[in-house]
């Protein structure tokens, strides 16, 4: 695996040996058995993440996580950077002692770094020293504990891995909810009390709001600072989200999202999960790209176990994964209509496609949006007769002209145009120091695709567009979107067109795979962004980490920065714009 | 020209509001309620809504729909029941949200286990409906049903299956899922033809080893 990924890490580089020349004592190689990229000393991580921008052109921060090896002792920083014109990533690791893990923020260098490294606080307990604003993120300040590490558990713990022991064969049968009742299954700090817990953690957040005062000099009025709660029951919302906002009369002057409502630790379960037992669960995390998050988590465990799909299922991935960008980008694009205050009609439109997508869905993998379609190294199943005959009248007559159709009846739409040209605008610069991905980069004048940049399964194959619009504002996302439809389309054609017979799946079906030591970060150009999976195996039949970088949520990063300056109404906009699924921000 | 793009826009949603009734006309008054109707409007030459009129019209499974797992028996000639399930325990070790129990029949005599289930539970609260059980088990013994509408008034005593509740027979099987029971029955002939080719070797070569100890 370390010799077959080597001659990758020298294309990034240009020469491996360089790097660590320009960098003595402060890198090291990774050494350990299936592992990748350097070690860098925690006290020179500053330094080098400077250099690595500034001289290497690693300008994109992708992911940053932490993985806890509990029988070292060891806390580990795990870092993903990436070159904004396109190539492999260049992973660099920092470890601290587990009892007292202190890492050196990177905010200063990439802004995009800011939630991940807060969400690698909250779960995991790494102290990241500069941070401007290190509070929990998705779990609630007062939160006993780091939910992530392996030494903690939760109210309902059974066992540290499934399959658990009591299923079989004496199958004893309980609720969980009559060995732990109600009242009982939650852990507080021991001098907590719900009753008379005052939420302090709002305050740190009304604290970290920037401040205005204006007194009224004569020439203006003396105005007051407003702090506005928008959701987390909101409509504008997509769920269960909030905003908090500071207003200078109408005018949006600082913002903060709060997340987490709908945490559930999926990566905590995801740890506990045999590898094939992840599969129906990362359909709920991007709900309406279910067939997407299959892809990215078989791409990174066949990494792992160093497979292939064979022809046709490769084909029928990339059939399914574009379907999957059409169905999703119709929502948005129907839903950014809502937000605008145009109820439903076009929203309804957009629907009434993506309908019959989901149909075609449901004939293939049985469900219309779990989908759980993808296997390690091929697919579930075969397509059902007649389903590719359904696609090709989809996608050959249907489709295209009801694109046209939605083109014809939003685009030039006066009312649209007005709301949505120069509002939420985010620079190139801005984008990707964010690290901002998907339709919100490319809106920005970023012709970033990671189908085209580090292409995956077989999209080297496949003639397409990376839509790219140059003014960064809520239009643009919305172009962007519509002519990733069509670009979806086309490459939907072509493979119809091209696949072959064949077998669906390397080798037999098994429900254990053997997964070999090591890491591998696997990720996909979803209709979101960029979505990656981090997975480290110990051999074990469970992942020892299990990571998700989600571009909804890292795309939030940027919110504050596109809202600045505008009105309460534009914020429901741009967030629409940027179309976030909260399965996955909170995951 | 300001308003240009609104009043085409106006334009698409009136095509819409008349498609409706245009197609209701094609369909002679008879677009609900027809089950030659719903299927096109079901399909990608669907006019107009197509808003289902729940429950008077349902939409049609497909084969591979998948709801909550059921058992399946063989009713031999004599009546008997016998589960293809062995109590192997695959599916209840793939289940991602471990619904299912197992509870592995004895031998009373010798205690030693024997291949078929005394229990079997499954939590459909907590079930996910993902098909990995009906996917990774061997015995053809544990499949997808298609029944969606299984609303209870008490969750509590309702919506744990046992093994009563959970066991259908072949037929039904075949009734919902005509062509994966196909597969099934080859794979199962296929099974039963090995065995015998196996059986028959061996009694062959049981045969020869005899008639060489006679010589």
């Amino acid at each position: 695996m370390t010799d077959k990924e080597s001659p990758q890490v020298e294309g990034t580089t240009r020469e491996p040996d360089s790097l660590e020349q320009h960098f003595p004592g402060i890198l090291t190689p990774d050494e350990r058995e299936g592992f990748d990229g350097y070690l860098v000393a925690p006290d020179k991580l500053t330094e080098f993440a400077t250099r690595l921008r500034d001289e290497f052109g690693y300008d994109y921060l992708s992911s940053v996580t932490g993985v806890d090896y509990l029988p070292d002792e060891v806390m580990e920083v795990v870092y993903h950077a990436y070159r904004i014109e396109g190539g492999p990533a260049l992973v660099f690791k920092t470890q601290v002692p587990r009892a007292d893990p202190v890492v050196p923020s990177l905010v200063g260098v990439w802004p995009g770094a800011d939630f991940q490294e807060r969400e690698a606080w909250d779960l995991l307990g790494i102290r990241f020293t500069g941070h401007p604003n290190l509070r929990r993120i998705l779990m609630w300040e007062g939160f006993e504990g780091h939910p992530l590490r392996k030494d903690w558990h939760e109210a309902y713990f059974e066992e540290d891995a499934k399959p658990f022991a009591n299923r079989w064969p004496e199958g004893d049968v309980y609720r969980i909810e009559d060995k732990i009742p109600f009242g009982k299954n939650v852990q507080y700090p021991s001098e907590f009390t719900p009753e008379g817990w005052i939420p302090e953690g709002d305050e740190g957040l009304y604290a970290g709001l920037g401040q205005i005062s204006n007194d009224g000099d004569g020439s203006s009025l003396k105005t007051d600072q407003l702090v506005v709660n928008l959701g987390p029951q909101h409509p504008s919302t997509h769920g269960v989200f909030r905003m908090v906002v500071t207003l200078d009369g109408e005018t949006v002057t600082d913002l903060k999202p709060v997340m987490g409502y709908l945490h559930r630790n999926h990566e905590k379960i995801g740890e506990r999960n045999t590898y094939i037992m992840n599969m129906p669960y990362t359909d709920r995390l991007d709900y309406l790209s279910s067939m997407s998050n299959n892809f990215g988590y078989a791409l990174a465990v066949e990494k792992l176990m160093d497979i292939q799909p064979p022809e046709r299922a490769e084909y029928i991935r990339v059939i399914m994964a574009e379907l999957t960008r059409i169905v999703s980008h119709l929502w948005a694009i129907g839903f950014l209509l809502n937000d605008l205050g145009a109820f439903f009609t076009p929203a309804l439109y957009a629907i009434n496609e993506r309908e019959l997508i989901l149909d075609v869905f449901e004939a293939v993998s049985g469900s219309r949006m779990m989908c759980n379609y993808f296997r390690f190294g091929g697919l579930a199943r075969d397509l059902p007769p007649g389903t590719l005959q359904t696609i090709r009248e989809l996608i050959f007559e249907r489709l295209p002209r009801r694109v046209d159709e939605l083109d014809i009846y939003l685009t030039e739409n006066e009312i649209v145009r007005s709301r949505c040209i120069g509002v939420g605008v985010l620079s190139p610069e801005k984008a990707v120091a964010f690290s901002a991905a998907g339709p919100v980069l490319r809106a920005s004048g970023i012709p970033y695709d990671v189908r085209r940049a580090e292409p995956y399964g077989i999209y080297d194959r496949f003639d397409f567009e990376v839509a790219v619009r140059y003014g960064g504002d809520v239009y643009d996302r919305y172009l962007v979107r519509l002519q990733e439809i069509r670009e979806s389309i086309r490459i939907v054609q072509q493979a119809v067109d091209d696949i072959p017979e064949g077998e669906i799946q390397t080798g037999k079906p098994i429900f254990q795979v053997r997964v070999p030591a090591g890491e591998a970060y696997g990720r996909v150009e979803n209709p979101k962004g960029e979505l990656g999976f981090y997975v480290v195996s110990n051999g074990k039949p469970n992942p020892w980490r299990y990571h998700i970088r989600a571009p909804s949520f890292i795309n939030l990063t940027a919110l504050a920065e596109m809202c600045k300056g505008h009105k309460v109404a534009d914020v429901v906009a741009i967030l629409g714009s940027i179309d976030i699924i909260l399965g996955e921000v909170d995951r | 020209m300001y308003g240009v793009g609104l009043v085409k826009g106006m334009g698409v949603t009136i095509k819409h509001f008349v498609n409706t009734y245009v197609d209701d006309l094609r369909w002679f008054g008879r677009r609900y309620y027809n089950p030659e109707a719903f299927a096109v409007r079901q399909s990608p030459q669907a006019q107009g809504i197509f808003t289902v009129q729940y429950p008077e019209e349902k939409l049609i499974m497909p084969e591979e729909f998948r709801y909550i797992p059921f058992l399946i028996y063989d009713e031999l000639e004599d009546g008997t029941r016998q589960d293809r399930c062995t109590s192997c325990g695959i599916c209840a070790k793939v289940c991602p949200p471990q619904c299912i129990w197992i509870v592995r029949s004895d031998d009373p005599e010798t205690g030693r286990p024997i291949p078929e289930p005394s229990e079997f539970f499954i939590d459909i609260d907590i079930c996910m409906n993902c098909g990995l059980c009906s996917e990774y088990c061997p015995f053809e013994a544990i499949r997808m049903d298609h029944d969606y509408e299984i609303s209870t008034y008490d969750r509590f005593s309702e919506n744990i299956y046992n093994k009563e509740k959970l066991d259908k027979p072949a037929s039904f099987y075949a009734a919902v899922r005509p062509l994966n029971y196909a597969i099934d029955e080859a794979a199962i002939a296929e099974k039963v033809a090995k065995k015998a080719a196996k059986e028959a070797a061996r009694k062959q070569r049981q045969a020869e080893k005899d008639r060489k100890t006679d010589e």
